[in-house]
């Protein structure tokens, strides 16, 4: 069984419990309950500190003028950081805002395209990858291990580790790449405008295919042994076995994991700030955002980017929360 | 298909998954070990066993500062993140009350959070809390991702142990604090210590907050450090200290990620998935 | 003499040398090249004078990177940072953070080349003191020009060919690394400068004019541009896109350039024990387009003293130490930084051991500003439009017509009513 749980509801076995408490005592659950607000109590201080203010602090200066040396001063401007439409007075206009800036546009399609991509291929890989680490094979213990050590890597050393990797002159995987023949010449791999986001790409599946494989991995061990065994015996082809059987149980193991990396993926910001530095091919909305926090002199419409991203992110979370509800559903909690 | 054939493509295959996980690191190791001019040259195999570079990293400037930092940063995040997780995922867990779930799905929810969608008002925060450039900004800022993650995964994991170990408790008359300190945390140790850990990891490569909150030298922790290294050197850029800081700050991690990688995969699994 | 007297004479030693107890200052300096050694060298003479410990705050070589940060702490009202070495072009941007040095420094005011006090100096207020000037040379390889018994370049055209022939030649003969031209095309402020330098000797104009006219899109601009565009892949490697001052110079150093483009720190660089080309090279001012004159991209780095520091006057103590004629003079002789005191350039020891210093007196009086002052706190704005439309054409997105009628767009909506 491998079932996707959310609301982490407590087992029908403590529930029954208390629910019996409550019957001896219904003193006893009224203290259970107010222990239960007094538990929570300075955890949610903590997170409506650290998150809830100032998530309303940023949607807050995406509606003001502030800017980063005046940020006690900023006043109300309505929706002009968002859209804006300016009458030159000569008959001819022109609309402002981030809805037509197309520097955003660009860092929204790079976000996404990243975000596919990466994923895609590492959803690929992880499979690839739990496939082999499932089955029995002697120094299993030390590929497993060894697969880790991506995973286990700050993302800012795998950028370096990688950018010196990928140095057009003195970069091994040039040297790799020319001594098999596949290219002939040198490749700037994070310059080139065509190569800078894979070079990104790349550095991202190799660091989070391991998160990938070992959530897999774990679906794949809750696939019953019989399964096979059944199939075995009746002579199905294996890979027949593969989509037929196990692709369909492991499916929501491997939804949940992609949208986690999904997630993770669209607020991209330190691999792409260290690997390729302000360049326009490879800006995803992380960076468009704190550029213009704390570089140019527009807090507020980093702030209204901000508030975009955090947007689409709460919309992609909803949407994981009523995928995942729906196979809670099924399991009949 | 021949057994032998299949067998061989099998090994092929794992090695190279073993040869693309490991390489960049092995790479970065060499590198390390080289100094001079012998830096320009693409070799496949150590060459020099010089430790210049981390004799270079480790007494020039404050490196090993920075290490501190991160340090302090991290296990004071984890050890408060944990506390505060531990009773809460037992309210979460153990007793029903209204609202219950809205507030698990409020916490997963931030858990998604962009980082940068809190950054301008925190910074704001911080500023006026008079935090700036101090570790307590990055304690404080940091508990937007762990104490999310450590509440949920101790919530799942109270929520599978048996109903009979509180039952006594309970009919005893003890209080809920004192069940979640007499009965279930030393059942949790490993729970306890694998959510840590991956709170910890987490604290420990942190970047954007890092870059944000503090400026000096002295008080930035390992990856901004290492993201800002320049280095008094005449070699362009500074390649073999950068590999060999990198080696430095990630050898730690890679021994506990092995030491503890079945409760690791566990605890991911909980985060995630759950059968 | 006993412990007591010690004790006094220390005391008293420190009284004369101004304040009555030592504080702990700390100054944030970008890295390149031998900086950071050589401003560490002048500390200690300071701290030994002076009493005060100065402690450095080391930031990345990229000037980009170096302003985003020094801006969020100084609007962080960050105390713990009293001096920030700046660019010549953040005057303007930045001036409200720190201390008006116009009646601290009056004294040493008149000694300075007027136009780079001038450039500091934003409403009346002298937001940063002089440290050195900077403008690029065109450093080229003496012997392999010999060698093939070619001339240093006078104009961009003829450098393209030099290049080219030379680059062909040397690797036609086995020097497979060989690169014609490396200069600094990533996309960060330093290809503002690079480009600039381009459009400018075409006769292009500076982007932005002093009167905050937008100029950017004109033939000769495009023109310039299509040039430098011809370069990449041919005598440019393709990774010059990613290039900022030490990845060129690493090219350079270890023999791998013909020619390249950078500022006169290189220089002493160059002829170091272990650089492949001491004793090789020799610099000119840069090329010139067709029908213009050779344009250099003024730069330069400055001293300011934070509104937030808490030790202000010692600070500003630290900037005049640090931007003292003796000061300058050594800078120049240790990493030729350019001086900014018009009498050092015939100064007889400079003359002597760092020629290129002495040489560069008409250039750094004839360089080209970046457009700061008229585009104001939005420069850094259209400097990022500016260097991403020249990326983009280099990496061969979109014409050099395309992308400069964009960037004129973008830069009029920037605009708006005026600059602000």
């Amino acid at each position: 069984m491998a079932n996707v749980s959310l609301g982490a509801p407590p087992t029908d076995k403590a529930i029954a419990a208390e629910e019996r408490g409550a019957a001896l005592k219904s003193d006893l659950s009224r203290q259970r309950l107010r222990a239960a607000w007094l538990f929570l109590a300075p955890m949610l201080l903590v997170l409506a500190l650290v998150a809830g203010w100032p998530l309303l602090k940023t949607i807050w200066y995406s509606f003001t003028d502030a800017s980063l040396s005046d940020l006690a001063n900023a006043k109300f401007v309505g929706i002009r950081n968002y859209w804006e439409y300016v009458d030159y007075g000569d008959g001819t206009g022109e609309h402002f805002g981030l809805f037509f800036d197309s520097g955003w546009w660009n860092a929204v399609w790079n976000t996404v395209y990243y975000a596919v991509i990466s994923v895609s291929i590492e959803t690929v890989l992880g499979l690839v990858f739990a496939l082999v680490l499932n089955a029995e094979f002697v120094g299993r213990g030390f590929v497993r291990a060894a697969v880790l050590i991506p995973w286990a890597i700050p993302t800012i050393v795998s950028a370096k580790m990688w950018a010196w990797m990928m140095n057009d002159q003195f970069g091994i995987l040039n040297d790799m790449l020319m001594s098999i023949g596949l290219i002939s010449a040198p490749i700037a791999w994070t310059a080139n405008p065509d190569t800078a986001m894979w070079a990104v790409i790349i550095v991202d599946v190799w660091k989070t295919t391991p998160f990938m494989a070992l959530l897999i991995l774990a679906g794949l061990q809750m696939v019953p042994g019989d399964v096979y065994e059944a199939a075995k015996i009746d002579g199905v082809h294996p890979v027949k076995v593969f989509f037929k059987v196990t692709l369909p149980l492991i499916r929501p193991a491997i939804l949940v994991a992609v949208i986690f990396r999904a997630l993770d993926a669209l607020r991209v910001f330190d691999l792409i700030y260290v690997l390729t530095p302000n360049n326009s091919q490879t800006k995803s909305m992380s960076v468009f955002a704190q550029e213009n926090l704390f570089q140019f002199d527009k807090f507020a419409y980093g702030s209204a980017a901000s508030t975009f991203l955090f947007l689409v992110i709460a919309l992609i979370t909803l949407f994981y929360i009523k995928v995942a509800r729906l196979d809670l559903g099924g399991r009949g909690t | 298909m021949p057994i032998l054939v299949k067998r061989t493509g099998f090994y092929a295959l794992v090695v190279l998954i073993v040869l693309f996980s490991i390489f960049p690191f092995y790479y970065a190791i060499l590198t390390s070990l080289k100094s001079g001019t012998a830096l320009f040259e693409v070799t496949y195999l150590p060459t020099s066993l010089s430790l210049a570079n981390y004799r270079d990293v480790l007494t020039n400037g404050v490196f090993p500062t920075n290490i501190l930092n991160s340090v302090i940063v991290a296990v004071v995040v984890v050890a408060i993140s944990l506390f505060l997780a531990v009773t809460a995922a037992y309210a979460l867990s153990r007793i029903n009350f209204a609202g219950r779930g809205l507030l698990l799905l409020t916490i997963l929810a931030v858990s998604m959070f962009p980082q940068i969608a809190v950054l301008a008002g925190l910074f704001e925060m911080v500023r006026a809390a008079g935090l700036y450039n101090t570790l307590f900004s990055l304690i404080f800022a940091y508990m937007i991702f762990t104490l999310p993650f450590t509440v949920w995964v101790l919530t799942t994991f109270m929520r599978d142990l048996p109903v009979e170990i509180e039952e006594a408790a309970i009919v005893d008359g003890a209080s809920p604090f004192v069940i979640v300190m007499r009965v279930f945390l030393p059942l949790m140790w490993p729970a306890l210590v694998t959510t840590g850990l991956l709170a910890f990891i987490a604290a420990w490569n942190e970047f954007l907050f890092a870059l944000t909150f503090v400026s000096n030298n002295s008080t930035r922790t390992v990856p901004v450090a290492i993201a800002l290294l320049s280095g008094a050197s005449e070699q362009e850029i500074p390649w073999g200290t950068i590999m060999a800081a990198s080696v430095i700050v990630t050898v730690p991690l890679i021994v506990l990620v092995l030491i503890f990688q079945r409760k690791i995969i566990s605890g991911l699994t909980a985060g995630g998935v759950k059968g | 003499m006993t412990l007591r007297n010690c004790l006094l004479a220390v005391a008293a030693a420190s009284l004369l040398a101004g304040p009555a107890y030592a504080v702990q200052l700390s100054i944030v300096s970008g890295s390149v090249g031998t900086d950071i050694q050589e401003l560490r060298g002048q500390l200690d003479e300071y701290e030994k004078q002076s009493g005060n410990t100065v402690k450095i705050v080391e930031m990345p070589a990229s000037t980009t990177d170096q302003f985003g940060q020094y801006r969020l702490w100084l609007s962080a009202g960050n105390s713990d940072i009293d001096v920030y070495r700046t660019d010549v072009i953040w005057a303007p941007q930045l001036a409200a953070d720190f201390v008006d040095l116009s009646q601290a420094m009056k004294d040493e005011i008149p000694k300075q080349i007027p136009s780079i006090i001038q450039s500091q100096t934003v409403n009346g207020k002298l937001v940063a003191f002089p440290m050195y000037t900077d403008a690029p040379a065109l450093y080229y390889r003496k012997d392999l020009l010999d060698k093939y018994g070619m001339k240093p370049p006078k104009t961009w055209a003829e450098l393209t060919e030099t290049a080219k022939t030379i680059q062909d030649k040397e690797r036609a003969a086995g020097n497979k690394q060989m690169n014609g031209f490396v200069f600094q095309g990533a996309p960060y402020e330093g290809l503002t400068c690079d480009a600039l330098e381009w459009v400018a000797s075409h006769g292009g104009g500076q982007i932005v004019a002093p009167n905050g006219d937008i100029t950017i899109n004109n033939p000769k601009a495009v023109a310039a541009l299509e040039q430098a565009k011809g370069w990449i892949g041919t005598i440019a490697p393709e990774g010059v896109l990613a290039y900022k001052e030490e990845e060129s110079r690493g090219v350079w150093q270890t023999g791998n350039a013909v020619f390249m483009r950078n500022w006169p720190y290189a220089y002493p660089l160059g002829e170091g024990k272990d650089s492949a080309v001491a004793g090789k090279f020799a610099v000119e001012p840069l090329p010139a387009g067709k029908d213009g004159k050779s344009a250099a991209c003024l730069g330069g780095w400055n001293l300011a003293v934070s509104k937030y520091s808490k030790h202000q006057k010692e600070a500003i103590d630290l900037v005049k130490f640090l931007t003292s004629e003796k000061a300058e003079k050594e800078r120049a002789l240790g990493a030729a930084r350019l001086p900014t005191i018009p009498s050092l350039y015939s100064d007889p020891d400079i003359v002597k051991r760092q020629p290129i210093v002495a040489k560069w007196k008409d250039v750094v009086a004839g360089a080209v500003p970046r457009p700061s002052a008229p585009t104001k706190k939005q420069y850094n704005e259209v400097s990022k439009d500016f260097w991403t439309a020249v990326n983009e054409t280099l990496a061969g997105r979109g014409s050099a017509k395309e992308n400069l009628t964009k960037l004129d767009h973008q830069l009029r909506r920037l605009k708006r009513g005026g600059w602000e």
